[in-house]
């Protein structure tokens, strides 16, 4: 109990970590915030249930008004606009992405990961921010795959693969760490 | 670590944390079905007004946590120009923008304390799973204690990156950085068995 606990509060603090350190430049040269990696990366070595818990933790932390969001944002501000369904899809994103890996039990763990990454951090993200965006904007499809999906979707997909990646090599150098791997969780 | 929170102290301050999120959730809902361009021009006055009221250095402080926003509010601007629906875009930005601005001007005038008050309220159904709101409130504590070492660690590992490179940083050290978050959990752990755990926790 005391192991998931901290280990729930030190992936939040990951989360928010990651948002707030200077920004990582990929070999192109395009600087990216790594936070929404980080909720990858809680579903891929935390697994499903504890990744998830670490995410709605890190959320009611930014609720309660601490800057913890990439860019110092915070409060409950950053709830409001209508791309708040990115917030809100951040856990189911983080339990989907666990889920698969803790169910795929292939021999190469980081496809495994970018795979899951790419259906939880991805796909079920925008399956709850993209109708979220079109309700409370209000928009029509088009509009919202346009403007709350395309400025974000390339930076996702990189984000995917650097998830799998670190995942795969976190296995290799240490394998009990990857908790969603572990056969007692 | 500092809240948002703001140091001025204000009216507002004192009142109870519940009634002004039930406000908040109320005006956010009223906002979101006027359509009438006028009507929410003046509602964005009085919202700017309210954060002038406190003085000025409030309101800088909250235009600079709204400035935090500008990249929404340029990708609204950008396609309701595009599309040529201006009249639409201007309610629109103008709703986003006081939908912003009052929900911080929530968060600015409500101590972190209270915050935690209205949580574990919230939290409360929760101990139906076996989930107490006293663990919640410690995993709270956690998070605000260890971000900023995270922060710290980060950006030490940023630095030596770039000690030994000629390149920036590159999003090699997220797996040492992962390693180093994992070390700490297993270190937090112990130290919480330690000092009695959470059985110690629950019979107080």
């Amino acid at each position: 109990m005391e192991k998931n606990v901290a280990l729930i509060a030190l992936f939040a603090a990951l989360i928010a970590a990651l948002g707030l350190i200077p920004k990582i430049t990929l070999l192109s040269g395009i600087p990216i915030t790594a936070q929404s990696m980080g909720i990858m990366l809680c579903g891929t070595v935390l697994g499903a249930k504890r990744g998830s818990l670490a995410v709605v933790l890190f959320l009611v932390l930014v609720a309660i008004g601490l800057p913890l969001l990439a860019g110092g944002r915070g409060g409950l501000g950053v709830f409001t606009t209508p791309w708040a369904g990115f917030l809100f899809g951040f856990p189911i994103a983080a339990f989907v992405t666990g889920l698969i890996v803790e169910k795929w039990r292939g021999p190469n763990l980081s496809v495994i990961a970018i795979t899951a990454s790419i259906i939880g951090g991805i796909g079920a993200l925008y399956l709850v921010a993209v109708p979220y965006y079109m309700v409370m904007k209000p928009a029509g499809l088009s509009e919202a795959l346009l403007t709350a999906m395309a400025p974000f979707m390339p930076g996702d997909l990189i984000k995917a693969v650097i998830a799998g990646l670190v995942t795969g090599a976190l296995y290799k150098a240490r394998p009990a760490s990857v908790l969603s791997r572990a056969n007692d969780s | 670590m500092i809240s948002l929170t703001s140091p001025i102290r204000t009216r507002a301050h004192s009142w109870p944390a519940g009634l002004k999120l039930a406000g908040l959730c109320l005006s956010t809902v009223v906002l979101f079905f006027i359509k009438d361009l006028t009507a929410q021009v003046a509602i964005a006055t009085v919202v700017a007004t309210l954060y002038a009221l406190p003085g000025r250095a409030f309101l800088a402080a909250g235009w600079r946590h709204l400035r935090g926003f500008w990249f929404f509010v340029l990708i609204v601007a950008i396609y309701h120009t595009a599309v040529g629906e201006i009249y639409e875009g201007a309610v629109i930005l103008l709703r986003l923008l006081s939908a912003i601005a009052l929900a911080n001007l929530v968060t600015m005038t409500t101590k972190l304390t209270d915050m935690i008050k209205v949580v574990r309220f919230l939290a409360k159904p929760l101990t139906i799973f076996g989930l107490s709101s006293k663990i919640l409130e410690l995993s709270i504590a956690l998070v605000i204690r260890l971000t900023p070492v995270l922060v710290e660690k980060g950006s030490l590992l940023s630095q030596s990156w770039r000690a030994r490179s000629r390149r920036k940083t590159s999003w090699r050290i997220i797996l040492p950085f992962t390693i180093l978050a994992l070390d700490d959990a297993d270190y937090v752990a112990e130290a919480l068995k330690a000092r009695g755990g959470f059985t110690l926790l629950k019979e107080n």
